[in-house]
């Protein structure tokens, strides 16, 4: 069976989910690999090869790929012989999916945490009401799609690689109404993707606005820098680093909440997380509730202490 | 300017707790209505103040309890309420919801041409963020999502979209479904007046049949897929909380260590 993973990319480099995705989709059936965008590279079509994908499908539609209507289009195109299509749930890779699914009648569940076959029905879980109930759902249709949330499937190459075959896909894309009219790029931040780190340290309104620490305590933990929405509403942090239910949705192997209350908003999007571990002053904050180790203390005296101690163990 | 803004009521996320100070306190009354939507009516309400004139038209789709979220966007000041409800519609996933919801977008559109149908970016219930999408693709209206800023102008709206990599300004002629997101706007607080007027004022309540559909295209029947599972999340089992006496942070590194994550 053959399974269509939607490759996220940003100046022709791969992004680190879509090769969990395509770990994931070899539990499933047969990866093939969908590029839109500019041409990629020979080294990234060789590394889509090394994670199993047998084929990559490439829709060279450029700037296009930014309007939902024309990306839906060339997507439907490269996948129409996949019974499933996984993508990494982003925001624009929902409006995307919505679109095939309209087209083509497919089944759809985004911001799973998991994927598997069942009697010839794929099976999602993930997680609701603000990270707080497990759900388990059956996609009925024929065709299915997967909106996949990063951190969910450990990537690994796969043990016999793809031929990762390149073929174009010309697909004539329709006419729409939108009109991209400027974009602006965001300067790219050092260090890993938010969304996509395996360790995230978020400061909230108790940093006072001092970020020193948290990127400290970040760096040290190979992670990316997090905050809570009063944090980037007072200019402290960009707002790319907004971590909840409308900012980044973050599933890391580890998050550290230092100075944040853990608003229902904000829980929602960090509350999946593998360990969870808060500072905070106050003993009767609710992120404590969700917190694996908690310190009810000032992060100015707790983050510095553990950066030394750290830095103790790993030399002995 | 006429606008439609659809309002869906979720359940109350945060009615058990309240917030350490500076936090947003709510009531479990706010609950009745989806959180964004509030920004969305605020939106709506911006857009025809800005104008002078026109109409804001508030719409639910969902069960009997749903006529709150209408009443709520009453009280901040849209003028006309309508709560679609049939039994046939429970179970509907985001495809269903969308055919009901295009249904009546295009029944109010029909008495007189709407400019936009303004909704939330999410469900902060179930946040799936699919059904602004998939209204316009069903309506074949301009899409314009994720929306942080909002302007109309000559037949013609653009929005500031904030993603993770771009900054996107986006414009498409009218009529257009904009999502917008909690940086919009901030929405406004109903005053007495508006309250009061908002317990009698008429909500239309519109069934399939009103709708022209066929119950079969909507519905749990209809859905493409099915929860076989749910269950709360446990929490979280040996949490562990202490106190910083001077030594909060080595005993944070430990647990670390001792978890294997550093
Ligand atoms: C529709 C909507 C959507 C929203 N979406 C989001 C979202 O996506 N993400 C998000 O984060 N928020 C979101 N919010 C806002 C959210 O409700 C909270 O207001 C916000 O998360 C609070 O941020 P905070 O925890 O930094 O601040 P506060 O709630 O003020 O908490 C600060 C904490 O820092 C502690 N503190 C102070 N000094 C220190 C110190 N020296 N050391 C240690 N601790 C200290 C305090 O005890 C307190 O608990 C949203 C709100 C709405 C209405
Ligand atoms: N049943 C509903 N009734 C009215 N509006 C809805 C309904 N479901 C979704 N919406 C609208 O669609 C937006 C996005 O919802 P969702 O796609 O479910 O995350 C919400 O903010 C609402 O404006």
């Amino acid at each position: 069976m053959s399974v269509a993973v939607l490759i996220e990319h940003h100046g022709g480099q791969i992004s680190r989910p879509s090769f969990e995705a395509l770990t994931l989709a070899r539990t499933l059936g047969t990866p093939v690999a969908v590029w839109l965008g500019e041409e990629p590279p020979a080294d990234a079509v060789a590394q889509l090869g090394e994670y199993g994908a047998a084929e990559v499908r490439v829709a060279a539609i450029g700037d296009d790929a930014r309007l939902p209507a024309k990306a839906a289009t060339a997507v439907a195109a490269a996948s129409a012989d996949s019974s499933v299509l996984l993508v990494i749930s982003t925001f624009v890779n929902k409006e995307i999916v919505t679109r095939v699914a309209m087209s083509t009648g497919a089944g759809v569940v985004v911001d799973a945490a998991g994927a598997e076959l069942v009697d010839g029905r794929v099976e999602t879980t993930q997680t609701v009401f603000a990270a707080t109930w497990d759900v388990r759902t059956r996609i009925e249709t024929d065709r299915a799609i997967v909106g996949i949330r990063p951190n969910t499937t450990q990537a690994a190459p796969a043990p016999t690689a793809g031929d990762a075959t390149v073929v174009g896909v010309d697909v004539p894309l329709p006419e729409t109404r939108e009109r991209l009219a400027s974009v602006e790029a965001v300067p790219e931040e050092d260090g890993v993707p938010l969304a996509e780190a395996p360790v995230v340290v978020s400061g909230g309104r108790g940093t006072g606005g001092d970020y020193t620490l948290i990127r400290e305590f970040a760096d040290l933990l190979g992670g990316a820098v997090g905050a809570s929405r009063d944090a980037t509403d007072e200019g402290w942090i960009s707002h790319e680093h907004m971590v909840g239910q409308t900012g980044t949705t973050v599933t890391p192997a580890l998050y550290v909440a230092c100075g944040i209350s853990g608003a229902v908003h904000h829980r929602g999007g960090m509350q999946a997380s593998g360990t969870i571990v808060a500072i905070n002053l106050d003993p009767d904050a609710p992120i404590f509730e969700i917190s694996d180790f908690g310190v009810v203390g000032s992060l100015f005296d707790v983050i510095p202490q553990a950066i030394e101690r750290i830095k103790q163990s790993r030399e002995s | 300017m006429r606008i439609l803004v659809t309002v869906k009521h979720t359940p109350d996320l945060q009615s058990q707790r309240s917030f350490t100070e500076g936090a947003v306190t709510r009531t479990a009354e706010d609950g009745s209505m989806n959180e964004l939507d509030e920004n969305a009516v605020e939106a709506a309400l911006q857009l025809i103040e800005a104008a002078g004139e026109g109409e804001v038209y508030a719409l639910t789709v969902g069960g009997a309890d749903a006529v709150a979220a209408v009443r709520k966007a009453l009280q901040l000041g849209a003028h006309h309420a309508i709560h679609v409800s049939d039994e046939a519609i429970a179970g509907s996933d985001v495809f269903g919801t969308a055919t009901v919801i295009a249904a009546a977008v295009r029944k109010v559109h029909a008495e007189a041409p709407l400019d936009l149908v303004v909704t939330g970016m999410a469900a902060l219930d179930g946040l799936t963020s699919m059904l602004p999408t998939a209204l316009a693709a069903e309506l074949d209206w301009s899409q314009l999502t994720l929306a942080s800023g909002l302007t109309v102008a000559d037949g013609e709206a653009t929005i500031i979209r904030h993603l993770p990599d771009a900054r996107e300004t986006v414009s498409a002629p009218l009529p257009a479904v904009v999502s917008v997101t909690d940086e919009a706007n901030t929405p406004r607080y109903p005053n007495f007046k508006l309250i009061m007027a908002a317990r009698k004022a008429p909500v239309a309540t519109w069934s399939l049949a009103e709708l022209d559909l066929d119950p079969s295209a909507v519905g749990a029947s209809a859905a493409r897929t099915t929860v076989v599972d749910a269950s709360e999340r446990p929490p979280r089992a040996n949490r562990q909380v202490v106190t910083d006496t001077g030594d909060g942070g080595t005993a944070l590194a430990d647990f670390l260590v001792e978890r294997g994550l550093v």
